[in-house]
């Protein structure tokens, strides 16, 4: 496997399934405002996946459909913390929100920095739109400061983040359903 | 057949979802190229997420073939897309349709502050009298305000 691929393909499978973890709020948030912030934030994740999936499967030949949803499940890269089920657990979701949008903001420094022209201009743009999602979950982060249960799941979360190998129990019912339409119609595409 | 031909070609298809403003207008059009029959476009994406995407390239391919040339548009995910690309006859029709148009970007991005705090302008009355109601709105460019001067909420353009 290519250089770019090892080093995109954890960052998409990041962001392909937490963006699908936030979906999963979609028409359940707490009230509308969320559920529209949720559901914007999910396509936009979904996006960026999509365009690191392009990056590499340009190089290996593929497409990034192949990428996404073609894949076995234990060749998926993500860590185990973006494929915890958190719904319907508002504490715990907006915990993982702003500690994956941290983190997630170290990693595209370091991407904008790469000497692949290609990744440093694709992860820059990705920063500019991640703006909106680090002031969204630093909102809440304040909003959540002096309560006990968002507090706990920090403390219960943080040790998580970049935590891979073997995959969560709930992984396998996330891959079948992602990956459904694409294994029931031949050539289905985004 | 003249770049110039194509470029106003171009700037017939509207977007597929602010269909006030053209593709020329959003600035998503980076370079027109016409040589031997075909004509390749450089097109950038707005928002990455953005599902208009597929249909903003495939309405420029079309646009090409009416002309009579092979259309070779070329998505390109590079940083060189902002919103301070779209053109002040675009920055106007947003307005007029009742979206503002996106502040000008900032060293150091927007902050959240700025959002709650800074002096955006109500599409419908004028007022600066506006509050942020939610960062996220109905497509991934677009912010909710409100307007406390008419008492109008309105959308938008994000700055990025």
């Amino acid at each position: 496997m290519s250089e770019r691929a090892q080093l995109l393909l954890p960052i998409a499978d990041d962001e392909l399934v937490l963006g699908w973890r936030n979906s999963e709020w979609t028409g359940i948030a707490p009230f509308l405002e969320e559920d529209v912030a949720f559901s914007s934030i999910a396509q936009n994740e979904i996006g960026h996946a999509r365009a690191l999936y392009q990056l590499v499967a340009d190089e290996l030949g593929t497409t990034a459909d192949a990428l996404a949803f073609d894949r076995s499940p234990e060749e998926y890269q993500c860590s185990r913390f973006v494929e915890l089920l958190l719904v319907p657990d508002w504490a715990r979701t907006i915990a993982r929100h702003w500690l994956y949008e941290q983190a997630d903001a170290q990693r595209i420094e370091l991407l904008k920095a790469s000497g692949d022209p290609e990744v440093a201009g694709l992860a820059a743009k990705i920063d500019r739109e991640e703006a909106y999602h680090r002031m969204h979950a630093q909102m809440w982060h304040e909003r959540l400061a002096d309560e006990p249960r968002y507090l706990e799941a920090l403390e219960e979360l943080r040790p998580l983040v970049d935590e891979r190998g073997d995959h969560t129990s709930e992984f396998a019912a996330l891959w079948e359903e992602m990956t459904m339409v694409r294994r029931s119609v031949a050539g289905a595409t985004w | 057949m003249t770049e110039a031909q194509v470029w106003e070609a171009l700037a017939e298809i509207p977007d597929p979802e602010i269909p006030v403003i053209s593709l020329v207008d959003l600035g998503v059009v980076r370079d027109v190229e016409v040589g031997d029959g075909r004509v390749r476009v450089e097109f950038t994406p707005t928002f990455l997420g953005c599902p208009a995407l597929e249909v903003m390239r495939d309405a420029m391919a079309a646009k090409v073939r009416e002309l009579g040339a092979e259309p070779d548009v070329a998505v390109i995910s590079d940083d060189s897309w902002s919103t301070d690309r779209i053109t002040p006859e675009g920055r106007e029709k947003l307005r007029a349709a009742g979206l503002a148009p996106p502040a000008p970007r900032q060293p150091g991005g927007p902050r959240l502050i700025q959002l709650r705090k800074g002096a955006f302008r109500c599409p419908y009355c004028g007022s600066t009298d506006t509050t942020l109601e939610n960062i996220f709105g109905p497509t991934p460019c677009r912010s909710l305000r409100y307007c406390r001067g008419c008492k109008q909420p309105f959308e938008q353009f994000k700055t990025i």
